[in-house]
C-alpha cells in the first residue's frame, strides 16, 4: 500500500466519480423499462465499487479481488494449456500456408501446399484408405459393441467378469497386443490362424498373408481395430440399455412380441441417441488412426506401404522424415476439416436428441 | 407351461454359449501371449497349440531384463506417468473449480478456448507443437512428453461437469463461515470429487502409459525411451525371438492390468457418463 496520494487528490477523484455516477443515474431514469437499464445499473455498481476503493485506500475492489482469486485457480492449467495446446493450434493454421523445413526461415507459400497435396499419390492413397478404414470399422464396431452389450444386459451370472474381459483389450497397451496379433496372424503357413484355416480345409496356396498381403492388410487392420475397441463402445451401450424403461418390454411381452420385435421396436429406437453418439466418436477416432497401422503394417523400419497408409501417417512421414513442415500442416488441416464436419453434425444431433 | 420352460432353458444355454465364445475371442490373444512367453522360440508355432508348455521356460522373464535396458524403460515410463497424472489431477481440478463455482471476468471466453480445442485432435497440431518444443530446447526430453500430456482440456472439462453437480449452497455456506476459496476447494470440493478424480486418474494413467506416437516423435536417445517405444524397438530388432517378445509384452501389460482391475468401477462409470452426456 505504498500509494502516496494526498487527501485532496483523493477527494477530487471521488467527486469526479460521483459526478459520473449521477450522469448515469439520470440516464437510468430515462431508460426505465428499456434494455439499456441493466447495463446502466452494472456501470453504476462498478463506479460505486471504485468510489469505495478510493475511500478506503485499498488496492483492489472486491470484484477485482474475486477475479484475481479465480485467475489464480485457473493459471497453473491455463498457462500450460495456452503454451502447449492453444499456441500450437494457432501456429498450425499459419504453418499450412508456409514453406518451412525447420531450419531455414519460413516462406509464405499461399495455397501451394494444398495444390501439391492433390497431386501427391501418397496423399490420395492415405485419404482413400482413411475413408475405407472408417467405412469398414464404424459399422462393424457398432454392431459388435451393441451385440455384446445386449448379451451382457441379460440376467447372466458373472456379468462383471464378462464386462471386464470385454473391456480389457481397450486398455491393454497397443504395442504388446499388436505383437501377439502379428504372431497369431503371421503370414507364414505356420501362423496359428493360418494353421487353423489350413486344418479347416483352406488350400495352402490360398492362405491369406494378412498384413504382408496388399489385398488383406486393410482387412487385418480393421479386424484388429474392432477387436481392440469394441469393449469401450460396449460400455457406452450398456449404459444406454440400462436407461430404457423396463415397462416398455413388459407391455410388449403382453402384446406377444418376440425377441426380434422387441429389439426392432423398442431397443433400437430407444438407443438412437446412444447410437448417434457412438457413431460420432467412432468416426472421429477412425480419422485419427495411426498407431494401429504403424504396428501392424509398419514392418521393422516402420514404413507403411501405400495400401495401408492413413492420413496421420502421411502427416508423420512428411513432417518427421521429409521435414516438409508446411505441407504436413496442410494435410493436418484436411484432417481437421474432416473432424470439424463430424463435430458440427454432432452439435446438430445433440440439439435434436436433447428435446 | 412346460414347453415354455424348456424353450427358456435352451435360450439360456444358447446365451451362455454365445458369451463363452465371445469371451474366448477376447481372451485368446492374451492366453496365447502368456503361453508363448514361457516357450522356446522354436516351440511357439507348433500346431496344435500346446496352451500349457511342458517345460515352462521362466528363463525368458529373466533374460529380457539383460537383453534390452528394460529397467530403464520401465523407470522412465513410471516417472512420466506419475508426474503427468499428478499434474493433470491438480491443475485441472483447480481450474475446474473456478469455472464451476466462481464468477469472474472473461470466464466464458476462457472456457470457450478450452471447449474449442477439445474438437481439435492432437494429430492436427503435433507438428507445430514439436517445433515449438524444439525451440524451447525440449526435444528428446521427458519434460516435453510431460508438458504435452499434462494440461489437457479434457481434464478441466470433465472435472467442471462434476463440480457443477455439487450444490452451490455448500460453497455459499462455507463462504459465510469465513472460509477462503482455497479452503473451500481443499476441504469441501476435493473430498467430494473422489469419483471424478478416480476416473480422471485411470484415464490419464492408461493414456500416458500406453502413449506411443508422442514418445516416438520426441524421444531419440535410447536411455530416455519409454516402455512402449523400447518394446517396439525390441520387436523390430529381434523379430524372431518370439518367447522373449511375448515375455516383455506380458510385463508391459501388468501395471495397466493392476490399475484397471483396482479402479475398473470408476473406469466403466466414467466411460458411461461421458458417453451418455456426450
Amino acid at each position: 500500500m505504498a500509494k502516496t496520494i494526498t487527501e485532496s487528490q483523493k477527494q477530487e477523484k471521488i467527486t469526479a466519480l460521483q459526478k459520473e455516477r449521477e450522469a448515469f443515474s439520470l440516464k437510468l431514469r430515462d431508460a426505465v423499462g428499456t434494455r439499456k437499464r441493466d447495463s446502466l445499473i452494472a456501470k453504476i455498481e462498478k463506479i460505486d465499487e471504485q468510489i469505495k476503493k478510493e475511500r478506503t485506500g485499498e488496492r483492489f475492489t472486491r470484484q477485482e479481488k474475486r477475479n484475481l482469486i479465480a485467475y489464480s485457480f485457473i493459471a497453473p492449467n491455463f498457462i500450460g494449456f495456452a503454451l502447449f495446446t492453444l499456441g500450437p493450434i494457432i501456429f498450425a493454421f499459419v504453418l499450412a500456408f508456409m514453406k518451412w523445413d525447420g531450419n531455414s526461415p519460413m516462406e509464405f507459400a499461399g495455397l501451394k501446399n494444398f495444390i501439391d497435396m492433390f497431386s501427391n499419390d501418397r496423399f490420395r492413397a492415405s485419404f482413400v484408405n482413411t475413408i475405407v478404414y472408417c467405412l469398414a470399422t464404424v459399422p462393424l464396431t457398432l454392431v459388435s459393441a451393441l451385440g455384446l452389450a445386449i448379451v451382457l444386459n441379460q440376467k447372466v451370472k458373472g456379468k462383471n467378469f464378462f464386462r471386464t474381459v470385454g473391456f480389457f483389450p481397450y486398455v491393454a497397451s497397443l504395442v504388446a497386443v499388436a505383437a501377439v496379433w502379428n504372431m497369431l496372424f503371421s503370414p507364414m503357413k505356420s501362423g496359428p490362424v493360418n494353421m487353423l484355416l489350413y486344418n479347416l480345409g483352406v488350400h495352402a496356396k490360398s492362405l491369406p498373408k494378412w498384413s504382408a498381403d496388399p489385398n488383406w492388410v486393410m482387412f487385418t487392420i480393421v479386424l484388429f481395430s474392432v477387436w481392440k475397441n469394441m469393449g469401450y463402445y460396449m460400455v457406452i451401450y450398456l449404459a444406454g440399455l440400462q436407461g430404457i424403461n423396463g415397462e416398455l418390454y413388459e407391455a410388449a411381452g403382453l402384446d406377444g412380441c418376440n425377441a426380434w420385435q422387441k429389439f426392432r421396436y423398442i431397443t433400437w429406437p430407444q438407443l438412437q441417441p446412444t447410437t448417434f453418439f457412438v457413431t460420432i466418436i467412432l468416426t472421429i477416432n477412425c480419422f485419427k488412426v495411426y498407431d494401429i497401422v504403424y504396428m501392424l503394417a509398419g514392418g521393422s523400419n516402420g514404413i507403411v506401404s501405400s495400401q495401408a497408409m492413413v492420413l496421420v501417417y502421411h502427416i508423420y512421414e512428411e513432417a518427421f522424415r521429409n521435414w516438409n513442415l508446411g505441407y504436413a500442416s496442410a494435410v493436418a488441416m484436411v484432417l481437421f476439416l474432416m473432424v470439424l464436419v463430424i463435430t458440427l453434425v454432432q452439435f446438430r444431433g445433440e440439439k435434436k436428441y436433447a428435446n | 407351461m412346460k414347453v415354455k420352460s424348456t424353450n427358456y432353458k435352451i435360450r439360456r444355454c444358447l446365451l451362455y454359449v454365445v458369451l463363452l465364445l465371445l469371451t474366448a475371442a477376447m481372451l485368446v490373444p492374451f492366453a496365447w501371449m502368456l503361453s508363448a512367453s514361457l516357450k522356446l522360440d522354436k516351440d511357439v508355432f507348433i500346431f496344435p497349440i500346446r496352451w500349457i508348455p511342458q517345460h515352462p521356460r521362466w528363463q525368458n522373464y529373466l533374460d529380457i531384463w539383460t537383453k534390452i535396458p528394460l529397467l530403464t524403460f520401465v523407470t522412465n515410463t513410471m516417472k512420466i506417468t506419475l508426474i503427468v497424472t499428478t499434474l493433470q489431477l491438480l491443475t485441472s481440478s483447480f481450474a475446474a473449480y473456478a469455472f464451476a463455482k466462481l464468477k469472474f471476468r472473461y470466464k466464458d471466453t476462457l472456457f470457450m478456448a478450452y471447449i474449442a480445442t477439445i474438437a481439435v485432435p492432437w494429430q492436427v497440431y503435433m507438428v507445430p507443437q514439436f517445433m515449438m518444443m524444439r525451440n524451447f530446447g525440449l526435444n528428446d526430453s521427458h519434460l516435453a512428453i510431460i508438458f504435452l500430456q499434462a494440461f489437457s482440456a479434457f481434464g478441466v472439462f470433465m472435472m467442471r461437469q462434476f463440480y457443477q453437480g455439487i450444490p452451490d449452497e455448500l460453497c455459499e455456506a462455507a463462504r459465510i463461515d469465513g472460509m477462503s476459496e482455497y479452503q473451500i476447494y481443499a476441504k469441501i470440493m476435493l473430498p467430494l470429487s473422489k469419483p471424478a478424480l478416480s476416473t480422471l486418474t485411470i484415464f490419464t494413467f492408461v493414456n500416458t502409459w500406453n502413449d506411443f506416437l508422442g514418445p516416438l516423435i520426441y524421444l531419440k536417445t535410447e536411455a530416455k525411451k519409454t516402455l512402449q517405444l523400447g518394446l517396439k524397438m525390441f520387436i523390430s530388432q529381434y523379430s524372431s525371438e518370439y518367447g522373449l517378445i511375448m515375455a516383455a509384452s506380458v510385463l508391459s501389460l501388468i501395471p495397466v492390468l493392476i490399475v484397471f482391475l483396482s479402479l475398473q468401477k470408476h473406469f466403466v462409470e466414467g466411460v458411461a457418463a461421458t458417453g451418455v452426456k456426450g
